[in-house]
């Protein structure tokens, strides 16, 4: 996950107590009335004054090296104020930093943010240009003269792969295999995790089954596009408003891009428009900066939709191949994968993350996966909710699910004799704590939905999945107003809305006073120490040890006060429901100060309440679901309609359900869009043909029926709150779940992604013509 | 190209502006008059994170020239709450948790007050066609279709 956990990571015992607050559903959440009334303020929404409107010109080829730029006419363009290549900004070399739940390179962030020597993929950056208005930007970007040498390119991951393929850099020599090759190749690792002895398993298996799958990259599909509004000061400051998952680390990327101080960037996190994985990356915020910085007034740049697609997101497209073998009586002995994951220009895709969570649903003694990182002319890729997880599941779950129909067993009684549970070894290291896996199952099994019946052209499937939560720096500050009002200021971006609500529930809790006196804002980088990123479900998780560290301080410091004035020692004094006490009777007989009394005595007794949080959260309390889905067959069109759709899964603890139901169910159809129609699709030259929604088409409301949730608490023992990450592992078994289905229905396996109508269809046909050969074969 | 002289009704107030023949009305609200609740998700009247009602109609604001506004009343979320009244669909959007990120949310108010001024009591399948110009990636659209049928049930008074 990025980078290895430290030992010095907080974990706060769970504590299992009577909750007034926490765990209910308050219908006046904060972020919501400026949400539906058009208040809220999204980076594209900010105007400053003087402001320019900045675009930036983009590759219409998959792969050139950029001969030549000449800005002399876009810049003699009147109107315009400012034009920025890559001679703007200092090269970077080779240097790694965690940016979500993916590594970056600063060598590459720096050549995907402005192309240096070659432009690797259609719509990589070339220049930026800032004008009076957006027209002028506009004509500007068509006055740049960029003087390409066209280069050979690969787009597809296996052919990316083969020896004689087009190299993208020819410094890129496959790590991870030894000795180090002598040729160059868009292999830019190879990674392995093993555990047991996997011949020995296979040879213990009764059932072999061996498959090969393939997925097209799917964007994270957020509604708004990125923007940013810059504003770089003749005094060497810049203050930067921008839609991201992480603030912090944007300010370090943004400093460490411009070589400028970190105290000298100030970045505030504008409300986000989602985001899915897709805003943990710098795009724009340096180029407006250094617009700004060389025009000498604020920037703004927001990009087209087309942009978005071309030049961030997606995920990986990738090749998975899964062998499984398993005893009749269903156990699984041997469970092998090879994982390729193309990251797109530059280095460095989920593969880690795929690698190491592939099988970790499974109680598995002998595993081998090996995994390569490619390089191809797309997009840099970027994470997706559970990045990597699906295009694995839909391997994995599907052989399953072919296993379970071999050993005549039920799909979820397969899973039940196999599943992880408590003291399960992984095959990356780790033993799994108290999980709520089988949970899921059995809920699954024991829904309504099971016994709905089925009709013809119709069919059930199954699948689960698995994500981390993670932990990380996480920082935040209550402070109490002299009312006796909370006020916390948190520095995990809230991506939904539901962080900042759940905070203030366990503020609340915490402190004893009504939801609604507690008021939780978003920090800038100014306003709290280093958060890591919303990013490994870490947002409501973690966010909430930091609310409950600080909480806890600003009640030790209202004791203090308490103490203070009844003249006893701190320890005497106890927080119970929302009062300073006496610790005893032999304290003394003192009234209980409510948190509004002790406010108003605090300046005499020492000054303002306050209580901060710099921590770094333990990662910890894995999340586990089981979905299950009936979807009909149009055997004429191959087009496949989610029916009835149920989805199980393990929250810990749920501190605001309906919300953790609207995570659920979000998740899941951005898995049933991925499973039917999301696909980039690219031409022969390597240009990206759907660019934009209408031919990327995304799940709309009449594609999807209600899907029904049910929430599993088993408690996280290093969460106070027993909380677990939920926002990922919804988007998991989707895919999986489909394929199995649309088997269940009309008896064909689907193993490439996605399962549109022409490509179940076609299996549709190709099957009509296997029956017939077959039958032609037995009539003779 | 000399600017275009406009007057129009936004939200039931008279308004003078002048915009170029090339601007769209989306571009107007927010760049012109500075009423950003109207949000630009594609530009292209895929997502309908523009819409807004033009003398009624439901529009993708991005696909109307802001000229064509003259002379016609233009509403906008900015003009769904009376006051610190919520439109019952505002209210029964936060009360059923319809909205996450809320970037679609606009647009998805102003699509699913158009469908109930045109059919009081729509079914679940009359919701989710009529919202299908709507893009939202982050709810499932479960919720959204839930607090549309609250809201009509309140808004028939029964």
């Amino acid at each position: 996950m990025g980078r290895a956990p430290s030992p010095f990571a907080t974990k706060i015992p769970y504590e299992k107590k009577d909750l007034k607050i926490v765990g209910s559903n308050p219908t006046d959440r904060g972020d919501a009335v400026d949400k539906v009334t058009g208040r809220a303020r999204y980076a594209a929404d900010i105007t400053l004054p003087g402001q320019l409107i900045g675009r930036v010109l983009r590759s219409p080829h998959a792969r050139a090296n950029i001969l030549s730029i000449d800005m002399s006419a876009a810049e003699a363009l009147p109107g315009v104020k400012s034009v920025v290549t890559c001679d703007d900004f200092p090269d970077m070399a080779v240097e790694h930093a965690a940016s979500g739940e993916l590594m970056v390179n600063f060598r590459d962030v720096t050549r995907n943010m402005m192309a240096r020597e070659n432009v690797l993929y259609d719509g990589h950056p070339v220049a930026a240009v800032a004008a009076t208005s957006d027209a002028i930007a506009r004509a500007a970007l068509k006055l740049i003269k960029v003087e390409y040498e066209v280069l050979p390119h690969v787009i597809d991951v296996v052919e990316a792969m083969q020896p004689d393929a087009p190299v993208l850099h020819d410094d890129q020599f496959t790590k991870g295999v030894e000795p180090k090759p002598e040729k160059p190749s868009n292999i830019a690792a190879r990674l392995e995790s093993k555990l047991g002895d996997i011949e020995k398993g296979f040879a213990e298996a009764e059932i072999i089954i061996e498959r090969e799958f393939n997925t097209k990259p799917v964007h994270q599909g957020y509604i708004e596009p990125q923007a940013s509004v810059a504003n770089y000061t003749e005094g060497g400051l810049a203050e930067v408003w921008t839609g991201t998952q992480g603030h912090f680390v944007f300010r370090a990327q943004i400093a460490k891009l411009l070589q400028m101080d970190m105290s000298k960037v100030k970045v505030v996190p504008a409300e986000l428009g989602g985001g899915f994985g897709g805003k943990n990356n710098v795009y724009l915020e340096p180029l407006a900066i250094m617009l700004s910085k060389k025009g000498k007034r604020p920037v703004k740049m927001v990009m087209d939709r087309d942009e978005v697609f071309r030049a961030t997101g997606p995920t990986s497209g990738t090749n998975v191949k899964v062998k499984m073998g398993c005893t009749k009586d269903g156990r699984i002995t041997a469970a092998q994968a090879e994982l390729n994951y193309q990251s797109g220009a530059y280095a460095g895709s989920s593969l880690p993350l795929a690698t190491i969570t592939v099988f970790t649903r499974y109680d598995l003694e002998n595993v081998s996966v090996v995994g390569h990182d490619v390089t191809t002319n797309r997009p840099k890729v970027a994470a997706y909710r559970a990045p990597g997880a699906p295009m694995v599941a839909f391997g994995v779950e599907t052989v399953i699910d072919e296993m379970a129909r071999e050993c005549g067993m039920d799909p979820i009684d397969f899973r039940l004799k196999n599943a992880a549970k408590e003291g399960t070894q992984t095959h990356f290291g780790p033993k799994l704590g108290p999980i709520g896996y089988i949970q899921t199952l059995e809920r699954a099994q024991a829904n309504a939905h099971m016994k709905e019946k089925l009709g013809p052209n119709q069919g059930r499937g199954v699948a689960t999945g698995f994500w981390f939560t993670l932990g990380a720096e996480t920082s935040a500050t209550v402070n109490i107003g002299e009312d006796g009002t909370a006020t916390l200021i948190f520095g995990t971006v809230d991506v939904t809305g539901g962080s900042r609500s759940a905070f203030a529930m366990i503020v609340a809790e915490e402190l004893g006073i009504p939801f609604e006196k507690v008021r939780t804002m978003s920090g800038d980088t100014s306003a709290l120490g280093f958060n890591f990123m919303t990013a490994g479900s870490r947002g409501t998780a973690a966010g909430s040890m930091a609310a409950v560290t600080a909480t806890r301080k600003a009640i030790a410091r209202m004791c203090e006060i308490a103490a203070r004035k009844w003249e006893v020692e701190t320890d005497e004094v106890v927080w119970e429901d929302g009062h300073a006490r006496p610790a005893g009777a032999n304290v003394g007989d003192f009234a209980p100060m409510s948190v509004a009394e002790l406010a108003k005595e605090a300046s005499w007794f020492g000054g303002t309440i306050a209580g901060h949080a710099e921590i770094n959260v333990a990662q910890g309390g894995p999340g586990f679901g089981t979905h299950v889905v009936d979807v009909e067959v149009d055997r004429r069109t191959g087009a496949v309609k989610v029916l009835r759709y149920t989805l199980v899964q393990d929250a810990g603890k749920a501190i605001y359900p309906e919300f953790i139901e609207g995570q659920f169910q979000g998740g899941a159809v951005q898995g049933i869009g991925t499973a039917l129609n999301e696909e980039y699709i690219y031409n022969d030259k390597g240009v990206l043909e759907n660019a934009g929604f209408l031919d990327y088409r995304i799940p709309v409301a009449s594609d999807v029926p209600f899907i029904n949730t049910e929430i599993v608490e088993v408690p996280n023992p290093d969460h106070p709150y027993g909380v677990r990450g939920i926002g990922e592992v919804p988007i998991i078994p989707p895919l999986p779940a489909i394929a199995n289905a649309i088997f269940d229905a009309v008896g064909v396996r689907m193993r490439d992604h996605p399962m549109s109508p022409p490509k179940v269809l076609k299996a549709l046909k190709d099957q009509m013509i296997a029956d017939a050969s077959s039958q032609g074969t037995a009539a003779e | 190209m000399a600017k275009q002289y406009v007057t129009t009704t936004v939200n039931g107030d008279l308004t003078e502006l002048l915009c170029d023949s090339t601007q769209t009305l989306l571009d107007v609200l927010r760049d012109e008059l500075g009423m950003t609740g109207t949000k630009e998700g594609c530009g292209t009247g895929d997502c309908g994170a523009c819409s807004v009602t033009l003398d009624g109609v439901l529009v993708c604001s991005c696909l109307v020239l802001g000229i064509e506004a003259n002379g016609k009343s233009v509403e906008t979320i900015e003009g769904m709450a009376k006051g610190e009244e919520l439109h019952p669909l505002q209210q029964k959007f936060i009360d059923h948790i319809a909205l996450q990120c809320g970037i679609c949310t606009p647009g998805l108010l102003i699509a699913a007050r158009s469908l109930l001024e045109e059919n009081s009591d729509p079914t679940e399948s009359e919701i989710r066609y009529w919202l299908a110009g709507n893009l939202c990636r982050c709810t499932g659209y479960h919720k959204i279709v839930e607090a549309v049928q609250a809201a009509a049930i309140e808004m028939r008074g029964n």
